[in-house]
């Protein structure tokens, strides 16, 4: 479970959290939608310790991921962060790419990451493209590639922040496959999107943030079909023209 | 073990002569820096667009020679090397038709790699509205590269006042070769040599500072 | 009687050996400072991009060594030593110069290929529960030396030509030796050629692989 307590965070002068309270309970889906600049994508570098915060607490599985006893590293792993950029690492092949945190942070041998990376890609349906390196592969793919990169270590929770952004349409398809699937295996999603269709068909649950704070939260379906909030409403009603 | 006295007033009294070679580097620096850059202008058209051919091959040979070989080789092939084929230069000329040897050579490469930054389709572009080629190198490409090659062209500004300095190995009494002639007498060669360093570095200060105005007028958008 | 006096003694073997010895010289050098140089600068440019007080500290000290004339550094380091009562020979004059001179435009190579490195990787790096050192490791290293390499070369490339003003200390290197034999002989045109093509062959082969390293690399 992740609680997120009274969390602010700023940037300089700048305050783009102003105060969040939410929980995320084992097994769920949940989505973070709302206009760009909101907060979102930084919400979630916060929870795993990429960013700091000003206020407030973070905890995941009891552990608060902001106290500088925290074994950041070690937390890390239980939390996987897919980033839009892909950021797939452009000196090694595909399959290196997911293998070295494994083989260095987890300190497997070397043929047990191989085996255990060669796995994921097959999951992510990236078997055959093992050995080539980042730019041999498309947008979809090398986005792909970070998603195994990100569940080779075995999280508990992955934490998706517009993955489907930088991508042309016709590749976004095989990346929510991708998530739709790990749905499927149990792991608890978090993911901050712009495709309102996919949160309302796959997510357990949906907050809408607006101007940094959650403006409205609640299951899903509820919230996109039929929104309580004013804001919300416009929000929904722009971004489905 | 430290029982070394420094005698400044020494160079005070020799202060004028370096500022005479300070003035001669300079003025080495500027012409050589001129010329070059003259030369290099058709050698880098002669690089980017000829390619093959004796003026292309021209080039080449001019561009690597400058680039593979050291300074103070050229300005020995200038001062001794063309003394036995009968030219007998100054030290003066020698380095200064050295110098302006290495900088045609950096600069063609230098402005070879501008316009080639210079996007070809900006030619086409300028071709289709139908300006001749030397129209569009000077209303469309050299306003462009003028921009891409202006920081590159003042490191070769700086590049060329530290090569002035060789001209102490021909005899030349430019500011290096000025602070050894004026401090063989009292053998104060620390004090000497660090005033020579300072002028250099200010030199070097002036013409960085001088660039950067240059550049905020010209660029100000 | 007649009595024939030629100033200049001819070409003769011993001259050529010693011109190669010279050749030697220039070699060695290079491959020393080269390599102390290139250490110095790497461990230089990695403190200063990881330190700001290294990085503001060290500013004035780069940027003197860049606008003063290798000529002028060779004769100061050799009198400061001198003044300190410690004389060094004018090939341990040499070497150090060079090797501090390489070091500072080493580092500053570095630099630029430490931040040339996506701080994106890096975070993704952690993300992945990497610490601090694996990252640098398998992350900022191997790609910051991709771009560093190419540049690197034509530094060295610099180096070897810069090698020839080691004589103003008395060091004397394969151009000195060429002055001197030619002094002697007066073949003027025969040496100094030669000793060009000796730095032409050194030089422009390996900017030709630095050249073509800097090409792939662009297209990566």
């Amino acid at each position: 479970m992740i609680e997120i307590k009274g969390v602010r965070k700023s940037f300089g002068d700048n305050e783009v959290i102003k105060g969040i309270d939410l929980t995320i309970n084992k097994g769920e889906v949940f989505c973070l939608i709302g206009a760009s600049g909101s907060g979102k994508s930084t919400l979630l570098q916060c929870i795993n310790g990429l960013e700091s915060i000003q206020g407030g607490q973070i905890l995941v599985d009891g552990h608060d991921v902001h106290d500088k006893r925290t074994n950041i590293n070690e937390l890390r792993q239980k939390l996987g962060l897919v980033f839009q950029q892909y950021n797939a690492f452009p000196h090694l092949t595909a399959i290196d790419n997911v293998a070295l945190a494994p083989r260095i942070v987890k300190k497997m041998r070397r043929s047990d990451a191989l085996a255990l990376a060669r796995q994921h890609l097959e999951y992510v349906g990236l078997g055959d493209k093992m050995h080539l390196k980042p730019k041999s592969l498309s947008g979809g793919q090398q986005q792909r590639l970070a998603i195994a990169r990100a569940l080779a270590m075995q999280p508990t929770y992955m934490l998706f922040d517009e993955i489907t952004s930088a991508l042309d349409p016709e590749l976004v398809g095989e990346v929510l496959d991708t998530i739709r699937k790990l749905k499927e295996s149990g792991l608890t999603i978090i993911m901050v999107t712009h495709d309102i269709a996919f949160a309302r068909e796959s997510a357990d649950r949906v907050a809408f943030f607006d101007r940094g704070k959650i403006c409205e939260i609640g299951d899903a379906r509820q919230v996109i079909s039929q929104p309580r909030e004013e804001r919300t409403r416009q929000f929904l009603q722009r971004v489905l023209q | 073990m430290f029982d070394y006295q420094f005698y400044w007033s020494m160079v005070w009294s020799k202060f004028p002569d370096l500022l005479d070679g300070a003035y001669l580097s300079i003025q080495i620096t500027a012409i050589s820096i001129v010329l070059g850059l003259l030369i290099a202008m058709p050698l880098a058209i002669w690089r980017h667009s000829g390619r093959g051919g004796p003026l292309g091959a021209l080039a080449a040979t001019w561009v690597e020679l400058a680039r593979n070989t050291p300074a103070l080789f050229q300005i020995y092939m200038a001062y001794f090397g063309l003394g036995a084929l009968g030219l007998h230069l100054s030290s003066y000329a020698a380095l200064l038709i050295a110098i302006t040897f290495n900088n045609a050579g950096y600069l063609t490469e230098t402005l070879r790699g501008g316009m080639a930054a210079v996007a070809p389709q900006q030619t086409a572009a300028a071709r289709s509205l139908g300006m001749t080629g030397f129209q569009s190198f000077i209303h469309v490409v050299f306003p462009q590269l003028f921009v891409i090659v202006f920081f590159p062209f003042v490191n070769q500004i700086n590049w060329a006042l530290l090569n002035t300095s060789l001209g102490m190995m021909i005899g030349l009494r430019e500011l290096t070769g000025a602070t050894q002639a004026a401090q063989a007498e009292s053998f104060r060669t620390f004090e000497f040599f660090i005033v020579a360093a300072a002028l250099y570095y200010l030199i070097s200060k002036l013409i960085s500072a001088g660039a950067h105005l240059a550049a905020w007028r010209l660029f100000k958008d | 009687m007649v009595i024939n006096i030629t100033p200049y003694s001819g070409l003769q073997w011993s001259d050529f050996w010693y011109v190669l010895d010279g050749a030697w010289r220039t070699v060695m050098l290079t491959i020393v400072s080269g390599a102390a140089g290139t250490l110095i600068g790497l461990v230089l440019g990695w403190a200063r991009e990881n330190s700001v007080i290294l990085r503001y500290g060290l500013a004035l000290y780069v940027d003197v060594t860049r606008s003063v004339p290798l000529i002028i550094q060779f004769i100061l380091v050799n009198s400061v030593f001198s003044i300190f009562g410690l004389p060094l020979t004018p090939l341990e004059v040499g070497l150090l110069t060079l090797s501090l001179y390489m070091g500072v435009q080493t580092s500053e190579l570095v630099r630029a290929g430490i931040r040339s490195v996506p701080e994106q990787l890096q975070k993704a790096a952690r993300s992945l529960g990497m610490n601090y050192w694996q990252v640098q490791t398998h992350i900022t290293a191997p790609l910051a030396i991709r771009t560093i390499f190419p540049s690197w070369i034509g530094t060295l490339i610099g180096l070897t030509k810069d090698t020839a003003l080691v004589s103003v200390v008395g060091y004397i290197e394969l151009l000195r030796a060429a002055q001197i034999v030619i002094n002697r002989s007066n073949e003027t045109l025969l040496i100094l050629i030669g000793v060009g093509v000796f730095y032409f062959i050194i030089c422009y082969p390996v900017s030709l692989y630095g050249r073509r390293l800097e090409r792939r690399l662009a297209h990566d």
